[in-house]
């Protein structure tokens, strides 16, 4: 079907404003779990408290990898607007490959938690770790799922208006994402360090 | 495979049994009906797949009125017990089928009957009076009506495989932990609510872009009708409300089948944390419900005053002040608590100041009311018995806003009258006179206005009969949710009042059933034109039927009340014109499906059949990736097909 000039700029315009009412949406999600850690995070339990479990390096690099994800994503959109579909892909493959480390590392991080017994199990403060930090890690992973049917699609059929619409609102969600993980880093990490 | 699940799981009580072969004998009777008139492929066509904002209201109407008979046999089972089996030796209502009785009552009414009915007001009048086509996103509109009829489906089924939840329609912990209640009751309850609670939001998103984005050029957001104005206003709390009760209940689904310890009082766990949580997302519903009644009655009082509503900018400021203020007294639901003298008196006194911009919005009515020429049709009758109940509902409200009177009221029957008193009072007496007032523009016949009055007496004066007594004795210390009592409290004499009160509700429903079917039967003669009451917004400007989209033309709006203006000017709206070529969507099952995938989620973790949940969950995430990548979604009617419609649908053929 043809779509006219003004239906794809009203497509667009309201598939934005309907994807950033669902972030907000999102954003709540996210601040009932970090006000539920942040009431949580004393219930220790003769368990380790937050300074015992986190392994700083890793974190840190963990948080490189997932800004410099963004910086791609950011870049790829960019390479879009001026029609270089090739050099989009590049960082769009960037950008799948930094997600990926990212979460290689929270999962190693979580195994060896549970395997030095430190499982969500034994205390709220764990509890309440354990899912707010793999709450945005199954937000990375749909993410990353979501990115790499977008590039499957794009192989297949080129830029459609459809498309780039999507990646728009894909744009949005990773960097909502990054945004969500700088909180996660002060408030649980450094807040933790403290 | 079968994970916990297994014959056990049938009902071995009479009174559950009754009360599933009735189900079941419904349901076989409308399968038959259906069948033997073989309506099936019209039903599915027509409205099963359908995008048609109009359709899907009009289902979740159905599905809501169905579960308002399942929650009225439910309280008819809690009434019967209090007034006269409670002094008795043996009932046939157990202890623990009455609490899962009262359970699913509550959480019937609210989640599936008022949420289910507002839904479907908002769907069939919204895009109408925004002078829309459609809404934003048609599809996820679907999505979220089957998903709550996915959430309805999962409640009912409690009644016959396995049971309902015993801990009261918010499921308090430590109660609700899986150590104090082991079954399926809690599981059920949980999944009803988070899928049907995941379609609202959804909702939610939907109707403010649909309010943002879709309305006729010209219409400014203060040239918007008020109900429009009270829907954003109760959207934006669902929007920031519901991923609460989303993360709520996620948490207790952990601590019930993780081990986590989130509302455990063992190991950190905190129990006040589920029901500081629960009341930040269950307050705000509170207003979700109430707004667009707001809004319903602003747009009926007008129209039988025959006067333009008085202070439109100050019922604007009273819907956002609601809306933001809302977020301000949760903690009103438990000031015996302890959180503190300061942080009660805080709560206290917010709640107090809620109660102004309500007020502005009372004082509003009955000013447009006031020097206007009143005509006491059916909806001004339930506009004028809700003002009755309502304010006398909001009374007892601010007595409980005191801290110290709460801790004497706190959970006893004085609350349970209370909050009947605003929701039936206001959520569902709106809905009523919506349904007479909008009635005709969806069928073409007015409904039955003598039927209807004997109806709505029945109502206030069963609604008093059944409440005011509960006022008394919750002064007089009983508590809610007693199955059981000494006859020497002499209590007994006013639960027989009230029981009666149920009774006379009963004939009230019993009279607008009756309204329907003799409206319908008779509709010939009760047969009125596209704009039976002289209206002023956009949603009589259309013939009736509607057609599927709406409007032909897309006229810009000058005014607020455009349709009184444009006949004002003496503008003929059903003066045929140039049209030209309409996109609509097509119909489709994805939100069948998807709906079906999340029920299959539920279902597998309340039994623990962990491959099916998988399989559900593999599925959803499936077709989400095909519903994000499918093409060919609209189909355009030619000009020349708009023309043949429109000449049909004004009687110009």
């Amino acid at each position: 079907m043809i779509e006219t000039k003004i239906e794809i700029a009203e497509k667009k315009h309201r598939s934005t404003i309907g994807f950033w009412l669902y972030l907000m949406t999102d954003s709540l999600l996210f601040a009932s779990l970090f006000a539920v850690y942040i009431v949580l995070k004393d219930g220790i339990a003769s368990g380790p408290e937050a300074k015992d479990i986190i392994v700083m390096p890793l974190v840190l690099t963990e948080t490189i990898l997932l800004l410099a994800s963004s910086l791609t994503c950011g870049l790829a959109l960019l390479s879009f607007k001026f029609k270089k579909i090739r050099q989009a892909v590049v960082f769009l493959a960037l950008t799948y490959a930094l997600g990926v480390a990212f979460l290689t590392i929270e999962l190693t991080e979580f195994s060896t938690l549970i395997a030095d017994g430190h499982g969500w199990q034994h205390s709220a403060f764990l509890s309440a770790f354990f899912v707010l930090v793999a709450t945005h890690g199954a937000h990375i992973a749909v993410g990353l799922l979501w990115l790499l049917v977008l590039i499957i699609v794009l192989a297949r059929k080129g830029l459609t208006s459809k498309l780039e619409r999507q990646f728009t609102l894909f744009g949005l969600f990773w960097h909502f994402l990054d945004l969500v993980w700088i909180f996660i880093f002060s408030i649980v990490y450094l807040g933790g360090l403290l | 495979m079968w994970g916990r699940l297994s014959l056990d799981a049938l009902p071995d009580d009479i009174v559950t049994i009754g009360g599933v072969v009735l189900g079941a004998v419904a349901l076989l009777l409308v399968v038959g009906l259906l069948t033997y008139f073989k309506k099936w492929r019209w039903l599915w066509k027509n409205y099963l797949t359908s995008l048609d904002p109009k359709k899907i209201g009009i289902m979740y109407i159905v599905v809501a009125v169905i579960m308002l008979l399942r929650g009225l046999a439910d309280v008819a089972m809690l009434r019967a017990q209090q007034a006269v089996f409670a002094t008795m030796e043996s009932s046939p209502i157990s202890a623990d089928l009455f609490q899962q009785v009262f359970s699913a009552h509550g959480t019937i009414m609210i989640f599936f009957v008022a949420m289910g009915v507002l839904f479907g007001i908002i769907n069939l009048i919204l895009p109408l009076q925004i002078g829309s086509r459609d809404v934003a996103f048609p599809l996820l509109n679907s999505i979220s009506f089957w998903l709550f009829a996915a959430g309805m489906v999962l409640i009912n089924l409690s009644l016959a495989v396995g049971e309902f939840s015993t801990a009261g329609w918010l499921a308090y912990p430590p109660l609700s932990t899986l150590e104090y209640s082991p079954g399926t009751g809690i599981d059920y309850w949980i999944w009803a609510l988070q899928i049907a609670g995941i379609g609202t939001t959804l909702s939610g998103v939907n109707f403010i872009a649909t309010i943002l984005t879709m309305r006729r050029k010209g219409m400014t957001l203060m040239k918007m009708p008020i109900f429009v104005w009270s829907i954003l206003g109760s959207m934006a709390l669902v929007v920031f409300a519901f991923p609460i009760l989303t993360a709520t209940l996620g948490l207790l689904t952990l601590d019930r089948t993780l081990d986590t310890n989130f509302f455990t009082s063992t190991l950190g766990g905190n129990p006040m944390m589920y029901i500081n949580m629960i009341w930040a997302w269950g307050h705000p519903e509170v207003y979700i419900l109430i707004l667009p009644a707001f809004g319903i009655f602003s747009e009926i009082v007008p129209i039988f005053a025959r006067k333009k509503l008085f202070g439109y900018a100050s019922m604007v400021i009273a819907i956002i002040a609601i809306t933001i203020l809302s977020f301000t007294v949760w903690l009103h639901h438990f000031f015996t608590m302890g959180a503190g003298a300061n942080v009660n008196a805080f709560f206290g006194i917010m709640t107090m100041i809620i109660a102004v911009p309500t007020g502005v919005k009372v004082f509003n009515w009955l000013f447009t009311m006031y020097r206007g020429r009143i005509s006491f049709t059916n909806p001004m009758l339930w506009f004028m018995g809700f003002v009755a109940t309502f304010t006398l509902g909001g009374l007892t409200g601010v007595m409980l806003a005191v801290p110290g009177i709460d801790f004497q009221m706190h959970n006893t029957l004085f609350l349970v009258a209370h909050f009947h008193n605003m929701i039936i009072g206001g959520v569902l007496f709106g809905a009523f006179a919506a349904l007479e007032y909008w009635f005709p523009k969806f069928t073409g016949f007015k409904l039955h206005e003598g039927l209807g009055k004997i109806a709505f007496w029945n109502w206030i004066v069963g609604f008093m009969l059944a409440f005011i007594p509960l006022y008394i004795l919750g002064m007089m210390g009983a508590a809610r949710r007693l199955d059981s009592y000494d006859p020497s409290l002499g209590w007994q004499g006013l639960f027989v009042v009230a029981g009666i009160g149920v009774v006379v509700i009963l004939l009230g429903v019993f009279f607008q059933v009756v309204q329907v079917a003799y409206s319908v039967w008779k509709r010939k003669e009760l047969a009125v034109g596209p704009d039976p009451w002289d209206g002023r917004t956009l949603e009589w400007a259309t013939p009736t039927p509607i057609p599927e989209y709406n409007f032909a033309k897309m006229t810009p709006v000058t005014s607020r009340d455009e349709f009184w203006e444009l006949k004002r000017k003496k503008v003929d709206i059903s003066k045929p014109g140039t049209y030209e070529a309409i996109k609509v969507p097509k119909n489709t099952p994805l939100g069948i499906w998807v709906a079906a995938a999340a029920f299959l989620v539920g279902f597998g973790i309340i039994w623990y059949m962990w491959w099916l949940a998988l399989l559900g969950f593999v599925l959803t995430v499936g077709l989400i990736i095909y519903i994000t990548l499918r093409e060919d979604t609209e189909e355009t009617l030619s000009a020349a097909k708009i023309k043949s419609i429109e000449d049909k649908a004004w009687g110009r053929a």
